[in-house]
């Protein structure tokens, strides 16, 4: 379709009081709107810095040798670049999205508790900052990779207890996050929003805050074993005190499996979201995709130990985690035929969402073949911390979780500010991004089978060349990303005119944010719309 | 927001943060369980307080297994230390014993205790130490030398595909680590 724009369609809402003037807007505000463009903003920020420092770990492989950076700083950077992507990119801006779509999914004015959801942003925020101050203090960041493992992280040098607190607030943020999108979705749903009515992001995202409260409170508990073993002498990790290196991966990946079940499950509900609009369909399976993330939910909890497949685990540990974690791929099939089938004789349309959609689901099933490879324990010896694992994870997360944030960002940007972005230039963005995102992992998958082992700066000479087409693709990539910081400017800007309150052809039928004017007012539904049977049910 | 609401949300937030406190504590939980489960696996030995009972082995003059001994200190542990034997054949079934030598290099009593580890990790269950200096803590005086013996035997049962196994130990500095 093409974006219906609307000529001069200036229609302000007056309502009892607008956002405050000037930068106390931003600080205190407790409107779910503002505290999502925030999320959004700030997870952009650092998805910026955190591709800096991934192109700094990219030039540093370009060539064999030691060329830019020492290998501690090596270490710290690819340390830093997860946690910060993680926890200060791909998590904030799902939050963001939460703040800004949920309410208005389920005809609901604002989160449940929106002071709770002002102290949760600027926590994150504290958070983030502490974790960037490591970079600076003696010793350095943390470089014993994301996943802090001891004993080897217990050598950092003053970072460690920074790094720890700020791993606390980081947590206690998503937790706050959370419990703020379960009480919304739980107690203000308009009356005939029905659960099984619910778009499937508003579904995923109440699945999400289920994991992250189960999940975070157990982290934190990890990282303070950490720092009392080192700092007042306890001995859960420390062989010496009878504790076990071991038991901490144990702990950790307890939490870090759903973890990532955290970054991707959101992003399988707004690749729900869009696919139907663009195909000019209703989701095929509904109720199969709730059941399937629900399961992949369930099944995150039992399939830690697949990370540990070389520890020593006893052969019946081995056989049990590897046929666990191969049942996930039933329900995240489910979820790819699903789309597939909401596609399949579709009139579809390719605008710029639709286009990063397809992308994800045709990338994200590659990454998950990965994923299924090395869930076989006794192949998994040669992959484990290969850059085999460097490239599943990176084909499950990049043109997964980021293609289908830059998705949305296209898909409600109108909606948020009232302008249609450039489609020409949305669309160069979408091939230079997903051609270059083949070049910068693809060759990563060869790098690992041929035995290059991960988080090194440097390496034997027969991984040269391909290590160099990756950096070329991770340069192209990180820089045609700038083009979505210029559309996000240009269109809050005016962009190519105005949007029409649906936005895309039909979209009203879709979900509700399409019934309000665009730019969406400072306060929606502040009393429930009706809510008409959707085409999903 | 209306009363009604609100107490529903308080409801709900109370319920919420519950789960988040008995999570942080199944954080805690999972230390205990996982001696449990690896005391039912018998797959790791961890700190083992106790010898191994002296069976009576038939002695497999047929076999011989390669025994390695490997020693480390960790990071800042303030010692020598070193096997006198570093390799040895064995026949299955008999006992043997090695010595190790250790030396408190500071001018201050030190308390260090020694981790062993086997490997391959299968061939474990099959290494029976009936004296080593691994039970227990050792304290060594300032610049104290000790002899240290170890007395082991291979399980005639250790499969045929076992033909070398290594003993590894590391000490641990223990001075300030808090008895339970």
């Amino acid at each position: 379709m093409t974006a219906v724009v609307a000529e001069h369609d200036d229609h302000h809402d007056h309502h009892d009081h607008g956002p405050e003037k000037g930068i106390l807007r931003w600080i205190i505000t407790t409107n779910h709107k503002d505290i999502g463009t925030m999320y959004l903003v700030f997870g952009l920020i650092m998805f910026f810095v955190g591709g800096t420092m991934a192109l700094i770990i990219r030039s540093e492989l370009f060539e064999p040798g030691l060329q830019f950076v020492d290998p501690q700083f090596f270490n710290s950077m690819t340390t830093m670049h997860a946690l910060v992507m993680v926890f200060g990119a791909v998590m904030p801006a799902f939050v963001g999205l939460a703040n800004w779509m949920i309410p208005m999914m389920i005809g609901a004015p604002d989160m449940a508790l929106p002071r709770m959801n002002n102290m949760s942003f600027w926590m994150l925020v504290a958070g983030v900052l502490l974790l960037a101050a490591t970079l600076f203090m003696e010793g350095g960041a943390p470089a014993g990779g994301w996943t802090l493992y001891p004993p080897l992280v217990l050598q950092t040098g003053k970072a460690l207890p920074f790094a720890i607190f700020s791993v606390h607030m980081l947590g206690i943020s998503s937790i706050m996050g959370a419990i703020n999108v379960i009480a919304t979705i739980f107690n203000m749903r308009a009356p005939g929003m029905t659960l099984m009515k619910m778009p499937l992001f508003v579904w995923t995202w109440l699945i999400t805050a289920f994991l992250l409260i189960a999940i975070m409170p157990v982290f934190a508990g990890a990282v303070t074993m950490l720092l009392t073993d080192r700092f007042f002498d306890t001995s859960f990790f420390n062989a010496a005190g009878g504790g076990d290196p071991v038991l901490y991966q144990h702990i950790f990946w307890f939490f870090g499996h759903p973890e990532v079940y955290v970054m991707i499950l959101p992003t399988f509900g707004v690749a729900s979201t869009i696919i139907p609009v663009f195909a000019r369909k209703p989701l095929f399976g509904y109720a199969s995709m709730v059941y399937a993330t629900a399961a992949i939910a369930f099944l995150s909890f039992i399939v830690w130990a697949h990370h540990m497949f070389t520890v020593g685990l006893p052969i019946a540990g081995e056989l049990y985690f590897m046929y666990a974690t191969m049942l996930i791929a039933i329900p995240t099939g489910v979820k790819v035929f699903n789309w597939t089938a909401t596609m399949w004789k579709g009139e579809m349309t390719f605008e710029t969402p639709m286009l990063f959609s397809i992308a994800f689901v045709v990338l994200f099933t590659m990454g998950g073949f990965t994923g299924l490879m090395m869930s076989v324990a006794p192949a998994d010896f040669q992959y484990h911390d290969t850059y085999f694992i460097v490239a599943h994870f990176h084909y499950t997360l990049v043109p997964a979780s980021i293609f289908i944030l830059m998705a949305s960002g296209y898909y409600w940007l109108p909606k948020w500010t009232g302008n249609m972005y450039d489609e020409r230039i949305g669309r160069l963005h979408f091939w230079l991004s997903a051609i270059s995102v083949n070049i910068l992992f693809f060759p990563q998958h060869f790098l690992g089978l041929a035995g290059m082992p991960r988080r090194i700066p440097d390496y034997a000479i027969q991984f040269a060349d391909w290590n160099m087409v990756s950096s070329i693709g991770a340069f192209i990539y990180g820089f045609s990303q700038l083009l979505f910081v210029y559309i996000v400017i240009d269109t809050i800007r005016g962009g190519t005119g105005k949007a029409t309150a649906e936005v895309w052809e039909d979209a009203s039928k879709h979900g509700l944010e399409w019934t309000v004017p665009s730019p969406a007012p400072y306060h929606t539904f502040t009393t429930p719309p009706e809510i008409i049977p959707t085409e999903h049910v | 927001m209306s009363q009604d609401l609100e107490r529903k949300n308080s409801k709900i937030v109370t319920k919420l943060v519950l789960v988040v406190l008995v999570m942080f504590g199944f954080g805690y939980a999972l230390v205990p369980l996982y001696d449990v489960l690896c005391d039912i696996t018998g797959q790791n030995i961890k700190l083992q307080a106790s010898a191994d009972s002296e069976t009576e082995f038939t002695v497999d003059e047929s076999r011989e297994i390669t025994v390695e001994f490997i020693t480390a200190i960790n990071e800042k542990t303030p010692m020598e230390f070193r096997a006198e034997t570093r390799t040895m054949k064995v026949h299955p079934g008999k006992y043997y014993t090695v010595n190790f030598y250790a030396k408190n290099i500071t001018n201050n009593p030190i308390k260090a205790q020694a981790i062993p580890s086997i490997s391959p990790g299968l061939a474990e269950e099959f290494f029976k130490k009936i004296q080593c200096f691994c039970f227990e803590t050792q304290t060594f005086q300032a610049k104290e030398e000790k002899k240290m013996p170890v007395r082991f035997a291979v399980n005639p049962k250790l499969p045929e595909r076992y033909k070398t196994i290594t003993l590894s130990y590391t000490f641990f500095d223990r001075t300030n680590i808090i008895e339970n």
